[in-house]
């Protein structure tokens, strides 16, 4: 059976967001919330409350990265101060915590941004293909919400989009 | 008068359009503007040639003087890149909505005043083909630098601030990015394209956008505080009289965050009088910078009167002999106007007339940055005109090539800037439309009960109401 995706155009949030509603109440059997793409211009506030908590992984990215730029920054300094063992150190430690943690600081900082972005980069999808179906005017003022479905419930659905105002419907055949 | 931040019934498709215009086409202004900073860069090099042919000695950085202007203007620039990613990064988290049409200009500000900042300590060496001995590697003697210098840790810190800096700066664009990649055309598309990364505003990348720009908020607080506080390091971890004080880091946050402020006004003002930004740089939003100037302003002169209380209760002779030399030695004049343009001047940030009145402020600005600069000046020179022995007294005055250098490295920051300005917004677009959105929201209580039911306990029959994004 061929799938389909379907996007619809909207004018604002609400009627969207009906649309998705309709959706999550199982208007169009065999078509759950969770199929749906919501495609915006910004970021909508309470987009969880219609789309569910769909989570996040990108504090886990900073909280490794900045443990591990910690750990590995503090024995990357140490490792270097330790080459100083065959040289008198004067009566100062040769591995110093203070100036040490100083700079595990910096890298815990760094290493935590930088997971952090990379994390961004994967979850978020992004270096990708655009979809087919990405609108220009979604960019500029419209709201998108995109189905991927079969092909018996593309015409319940956009007589769903239909009956929520919708300003245009795309359809693309999935590959 | 207007009293909004930013007015409601703007429609989305003026934001882009209005946003997008200034990027396009240089008016005469621009490019008179970018011949003055080319040359002004082209003075800092020409006399950045002449000092590496004869050496430091015509930058008139001799015993006891081996730090002057260069690193006097290296604390200013790094001070002024505070304010843009510091305040954006706490302004965010709390929520304060009035930053949104100002933040990508001061992140931008911030970017670029690190690396005008970078310039000085290559400059200041003198020997710059041996800048990369700062970075932390083995040499071939097997020696590697000393990680107890505060100038390693100001290597550490300035690198990692102004990589974390410059990805904040860029992943707050991406969504712009995109919007200007739907807009262009030639090799402005090509760009948008491989910057915008593929965004396609879907709920996915809204949803992990919005999780790192709060972590990396998180990141960039204690990092900005930290990188001045380790630039303070440079001075107060040292014995010299009139540097070695306690209150130095918060005194070198709080400066910073002071110089950082002023420039934004005075970007502020420029941009909007030269792009017509006036419905989104607002005099609201210009004055509730202008009152969080004040506000650091009056922290930085307490910092100020409280480092002269330390030193003279502190009884250290050397120190109290350094400090009266200040007030009434050679650079007096100086250390005085350092402390009209620091301390008095921003009272008129106070005064609601002179806030509202844009000339006033652009000069009350340039004041404050001339403050800033100064106070930089007279913490780095006279302590070394007056160190611990009388025999090494001396009074030096920058020569004309330390001038050029400082004159021009204002001249690589414009440049940059004003490259910044017409490759990429100024004015973040998607967050001026959610501060619409948002307005809308707040002065339409009728829309905003019923939207923030959720949107499944519709009744059958309710209306929608149209918040008319579009």
């Amino acid at each position: 059976m061929k799938r389909y995706y379907i996007m619809g155009l909207f004018s604002n949030f609400e009627e969207a967001f009906a649309a998705i509603s309709d959706i999550r109440d199982h208007k169009v059997p065999g078509v759950s919330v969770d199929d749906v793409t919501l495609k915006s211009p910004i970021e909508h506030p309470e987009i969880e409350e219609v789309l569910g908590d769909r989570g996040s992984p990108v504090p886990k990215f900073g909280l490794y990265g900045a443990i591990f730029g910690m750990i590995a920054g503090f024995f990357f300094l140490a490792s270097g101060q330790a080459t100083f063992l065959v040289q008198p150190s004067g009566g100062k430690a040769v591995i110093p915590l203070p100036s040490n943690i100083v700079l595990a600081y910096e890298m815990l900082i760094l290493f935590g941004v930088l997971s952090t972005v990379i994390g961004f980069a994967i979850a978020a999808r992004l270096m990708t293909r655009r979809h087919p179906l990405y609108s220009e005017k979604v960019s500029l003022d419209q709201i998108g919400v995109m189905l991927e479905l079969d092909e018996k419930n593309v015409n319940l659905v956009k007589d769903l989009f239909k009956q929520h105002q919708v300003l245009e419907i795309r359809e693309e055949v999935a590959s | 008068m207007q009293t909004k931040d930013i007015n409601e019934n703007i429609a989305w498709a003026k934001i882009n359009t209005d946003v997008l215009r200034s990027m396009e086409n240089p008016r005469m202004g621009y490019w008179i503007a970018v011949v003055a900073c080319l040359l002004m860069v082209s003075c800092a090099v020409m006399a950045e040639i002449y000092q590496y042919q004869v050496g430091m000695g015509p930058g008139n950085l001799n015993w006891p003087h081996m730090w002057d202007l260069y690193i006097a203007t290296f604390v200013f620039w790094i001070g002024m890149s505070h304010s843009g990613t510091l305040l954006s990064a706490i302004l965010h988290i709390i929520g304060a909505d009035w930053r949104k049409p100002i933040y990508r200009f001061a992140e931008a500000m911030t970017t670029f005043s690190l690396m005008t900042a970078g310039l000085f300590p290559i400059i200041h060496l003198g020997r710059v083909w041996n800048m990369y001995w700062v970075l932390p590697y083995v040499s071939d003697r097997g020696i590697w630098p000393n990680f107890r210098s505060p100038l390693i840790w100001d290597a550490f810190a300035i690198t990692t601030y102004l990589t974390s800096s410059a990805l904040f700066l860029f992943i707050g664009m991406i969504p712009d990015l995109a919007i200007c990649r739907d807009n262009a055309r030639g090799w402005r598309q090509k760009l948008y394209t491989v910057l915008s990364m593929g965004w396609q505003g879907d709920d996915r990348q809204w949803r992990n956008f919005r999780k790192i720009y709060l972590l990396m908020a998180c990141f960039l607080i204690p990092l900005a505080v930290s990188v001045h506080s380790i630039v303070s390091a440079d001075f107060a971890m040292s014995i010299m009289p009139g540097w070695h004080i306690t209150s130095f880091p918060p005194y070198f946050v709080a400066g910073a965050l002071y110089s950082g402020c002023a420039a934004i006004i005075t970007l502020f003002i420029i941009l909007r009088y030269f792009f017509r930004f006036d419905e989104y740089m607002t005099i609201p939003i210009l004055e509730k910078t202008c009152k969080l100037t004040f506000a650091i302003a009056m922290v930085w002169s307490y910092l100020t009167l409280i480092e002269f209380a330390s030193v003279w209760y502190g009884h250290d002779p050397v120190a109290k002999e350094a400090l009266v030399s200040r007030f009434v030695g050679p650079y007096s004049p100086f250390f005085w106007l350092m402390l009209f343009c620091g301390i008095i001047v921003p009272f008129a940030l106070a005064v609601e007339r002179f806030r509202r009145h844009l000339p006033t402020m652009f000069v009350v600005s340039i004041l404050l940055n001339l403050g800033m600069w100064l106070e930089r000046w007279m913490i780095v020179t006279p302590t070394l005109a007056t160190s611990y022995y009388p025999f090494a007294f001396d009074v030096m005055w920058p020569s004309m090539v330390q001038w050029a250098i400082v004159f021009g490295s204002f001249g690589w920051f414009g440049l940059l800037f004003l490259i910044f300005v017409k490759v990429f917004p100024c004015v973040s677009m998607y967050e001026v439309k959610e501060m619409v959105f948002h307005r809308r929201q707040h002065n339409s209580p009728e829309i905003a009960k019923q939207f923030h039911r959720r949107a499944s306990d519709r009744q059958a029959g309710d209306e929608q109401p149209s918040t008319g994004g579009a």
